[in-house]
C-alpha cells in the first residue's frame, strides 16, 4: 500500500471511530474494548513482531498501570479526572522503569528461553498482586466511580482509548521508519549479524520493551477505571486471556507490520464478540479452534500472506532499466 | 608497512580440543593477506577470536596499536574491523536498501542518532554500493529472496557501507558460480586499492588466494604452519604435505 492509500485509509478509520459510539450506542463498551485490543496488539508487536522476541509477559505492564492508577486515585486525594490522568502517568512511569529493570535481566536470553521467562514473570506478577494487602490482595481493588450518568463513562473511555491507540499508532509509524525500526528488524532477522555490524542490540531491545510498557501502562490505568473492578488474575495480570490474545491478534493480522496488529485486533475482537453472542458456553472451544486455524493456515498473518502473494504491491520488485 | 592487526600467542580450546595453539601473525596496513589451511585447522576460530566472538584462552590481539583482546563483537566492529560469515548472514526479511541503511555507521549507534529517518545521503551511498556490487536493480527485493551468490555480494556491500578499515572475509567465494567469482575478485582488489581497506581473507580456492593475496598464512591442526608470499607457500614442503598435496 502506498503512502497516499494509507493516509486515506487512516482518515476513514478515524472518522468511523469518532462516529461509532454515537451511531451504535448499544455497542459502546465493545467499541472501547476494541481500542484496548488494538493497543494490546500494537504494543506486543514492537518486541514480538518487529524485534522477533516473543513475549508472554507484556501483560505485567498493563496490570502495573492498572494498580498504580487505582492506588494513586485512592491515596492521592485528587478529584476524579486529575487523579485519573496523574495516576495513568504514574502507572506508565512505573511500567517503563519495570521494563528497563526486567529487560536488562532477561532480554539477553534468546528465543524460547526468553518467551518462557516472560511467561513466568506474568504468572509471578499475578501471584504477588493477589497476596499483597496494600493493593487489596485476592479480593482486588475498585477504582473510584466515574462521575457522570451511567453509560457516559463508556463514551469517555471509548474516545480516551481511541486517542491513545491513535497516538501509539502514529508514534510507531514514525519509529518504524527510522533506523531504530530497522535495527529492531535486523535483530529479528539475525542478531549475531546485527552485533557483528556494531549495533548495540541489548540497548535497542530494552528501549523497545520500554516503549511497549509506556503505552500499556497508560492503557492499564484507564482500563481499570472503565472496568470498575480490578482482579489480580482475571483483569490486571490476565495472562491466559489478554496476555495470549495480544500475541494472537498480532499474529493474525501479520506480525512485524504496522497495520497487521490493527487488522488482527479488529478481526479477532469482532469474531470473539460474535462467538460470545451465538455460542455461549462453547465460545472458548470455538476460540481454541480459531487459534489452531490461524497458526496452521495463516502462520504469517493476513498481511504476511498478502505480502507473499502480491510482493509487487508491497514494493518488492526488480527494476528494469 | 605498519602492522594493522597483530596477533601474539593466541590460544583457544573447546573442552579438550585445541582449536588454536599459540598463533602469532600480523596483517600489514593496506595489504591483502590470505589464510589457508585444511578443514578444521582453526581458521574460522581464529577469526572468531579476533572479532571478540568468544574469549581467548591466552595471548593478545591488537588492532591499530589498540589492545582488543577482551573487547566484544560490537565494540570491535565500531573500531572499524568488520567480518563477513562463511554461511552468509544478511537480514532476510528486509529489503536490500534496508540492509544497507542499517549498516550505515556514519551517524553513530546511540538511540538518539537512530531515531531519525534515513537520510538522503545514506540512500545515495546505499545505491552506489549496491550498484558497485551489481545489485542495483534488485534493491527493493527482500534480501532473503536473493540467490546465495547475490546474498554474498550484499553482505560485502553492507560491510563496505560501514566504511571499515579492515575486512575479515570468511571464504568469500565459497558456493558461488565461477562467473561471479571473477567479478568478486575484481571488486575485492578495487576495494583494497581505491578505498585502502585492508583485507584478511580465508579462502580454499587456491587460484583465487594465490592471485589475490600478497602474503599468506597457512594453519594446520590449530598451529601456524608457514607464512610468506604465495610463491613461498606454494613451494613450502610442510604446506604441501599438510594441505596442497604432494603431486
Amino acid at each position: 500500500m502506498n503512502g497516499r492509500g494509507q493516509i486515506i485509509l487512516g482518515i476513514v478509520i478515524v472518522a468511523a471511530a469518532l462516529a461509532a459510539p454515537l451511531v451504535f450506542p448499544a455497542f459502546r463498551a465493545q467499541i472501547a474494548m476494541l481500542w484496548i485490543m488494538v493497543l494490546f496488539a500494537l504494543t506486543w508487536d514492537i518486541l514480538g513482531g518487529q524485534t522477533g522476541y516473543n513475549t508472554f509477559g507484556n501483560i505485567i505492564f498493563f496490570g502495573t498501570g492498572m494498580y498504580a492508577a487505582a492506588v494513586f486515585q485512592r491515596d492521592g486525594g485528587f478529584d476524579y479526572f486529575p487523579g485519573l490522568f496523574i495516576g495513568m502517568g504514574l502507572g506508565a512511569v512505573i511500567s517503563v522503569v519495570l521494563a528497563a529493570v526486567l529487560g536488562s535481566m532477561i532480554l539477553r536470553m534468546r528465543g524460547h528461553y526468553f518467551a518462557i521467562a516472560t511467561l513466568g514473570l506474568g504468572i509471578a506478577a499475578g501471584e504477588i498482586a493477589s497476596g499483597w494487602n496494600f493493593i487489596g490482595a485476592g479480593s482486588g481493588m475498585s477504582p473510584p466511580l466515574f462521575p457522570g450518568a451511567p453509560g457516559v463513562s463508556y463514551i469517555f473511555f471509548g474516545y480516551l482509548f481511541f486517542g491513545l491507540a491513535l497516538i501509539t499508532f502514529l508514534i510507531l509509524a514514525w519509529v518504524y521508519r527510522t533506523r531504530f525500526g530497522l535495527a529492531l528488524n535486523a535483530i529479528r532477522d539475525n542478531e549475531d549479524k546485527a552485533e557483528a555490524m556494531g549495533l548495540k542490540t541489548d540497548t535497542y531491545k530494552i528501549a523497545a520493551w520500554m516503549l511497549a510498557a509506556l503505552f500499556l501502562g497508560l492503557c492499564g490505568g484507564a482500563a481499570g477505571n472503565m472496568l470498575g473492578f480490578i482482579d489480580p488474575r482475571d483483569t490486571a495480570f490476565a495472562g491466559a486471556t489478554f496476555g495470549v490474545w495480544m500475541v494472537l491478534m498480532a499474529i493474525l493480522g501479520g506480525k512485524g507490520t504496522l497495520w497487521g496488529p490493527v487488522l488482527g485486533a479488529f478481526v479477532f475482537h469482532v469474531t470473539q464478540e460474535i462467538l460470545w453472542t451465538h455460542l455461549l458456553g462453547w465460545q472458548r472451544v470455538a476460540l481454541g479452534l480459531i487459534i489452531v486455524g490461524i497458526v496452521v493456515f495463516f502462520p504469517q498473518g493476513i498481511l504476511g500472506w498478502a505480502r507473499t502473494r502480491w510482493p509487487e504491491r508491497f514494493g518488492h520488485r526488480v527494476e528494469t532499466p | 608497512m605498519t602492522e594493522q592487526l597483530v596477533i601474539t600467542g593466541v590460544s583457544k580450546r573447546f573442552g579438550g580440543i585445541v582449536a588454536n595453539e599459540s598463533i602469532s601473525l600480523s596483517v600489514p596496513q593496506g595489504s591483502i593477506t590470505g589464510m589457508i589451511g585444511p578443514n578444521g585447522s582453526g581458521k574460522t576460530t581464529l577469526f572468531n577470536s579476533i572479532v571478540g566472538h568468544h574469549p581467548v584462552d591466552g595471548g593478545s590481539i591488537t588492532f591499530e596499536g589498540r589492545e582488543i583482546t577482551r573487547l566484544r563483537v560490537p565494540q570491535i566492529a565500531r573500531l572499524g574491523m568488520i567480518r563477513t560469515f562463511q554461511q552468509t548472514r544478511i537480514f532476510g526479511k528486509m529489503t536490500c536498501m534496508q540492509n544497507m541503511a542499517i549498516s550505515d555507521a556514519d551517524h553513530g549507534y546511540g538511540l538518539a542518532a537512530l531515531l531519525k529517518p534515513i537520510s538522503g545521503e545514506t540512500r545515495d551511498r546505499s545505491e552506489a554500493l549496491l550498484d558497485f556490487c551489481g545489485l542495483h536493480s534488485k534493491r527493493h527485493l527482500l534480501a532473503g529472496d536473493l540467490s546465495f551468490g547475490q546474498q554474498k555480494l550484499l553482505e560485502f556491500a553492507m560491510a563496505l557501507m560501514i566504511r571499515p578499515r579492515m575486512l575479515l572475509l570468511d571464504e568469500p567465494t565459497a558456493g558461488i558460480n565461477p562467473t561471479l567469482i571473477n567479478g568478486l575478485i575484481e571488486r575485492l582488489i578495487r576495494v583494497n586499492q581505491d578505498l585502502g581497506i585492508t583485507l584478511f581473507v580465508i579462502e580454499h580456492n587456491m587460484r583465487v588466494i594465490m592471485n589475490l593475496a600478497e602474503n599468506i598464512h597457512c594453519l594446520a591442526y590449530g598451529k601456524l604452519l608457514a607464512s610468506g608470499t604465495p610463491d613461498d607457500i606454494r613451494n613450502d614442503e610442510r604446506v604441501i604435505d599438510a594441505y596442497l598435496g604432494g603431486h
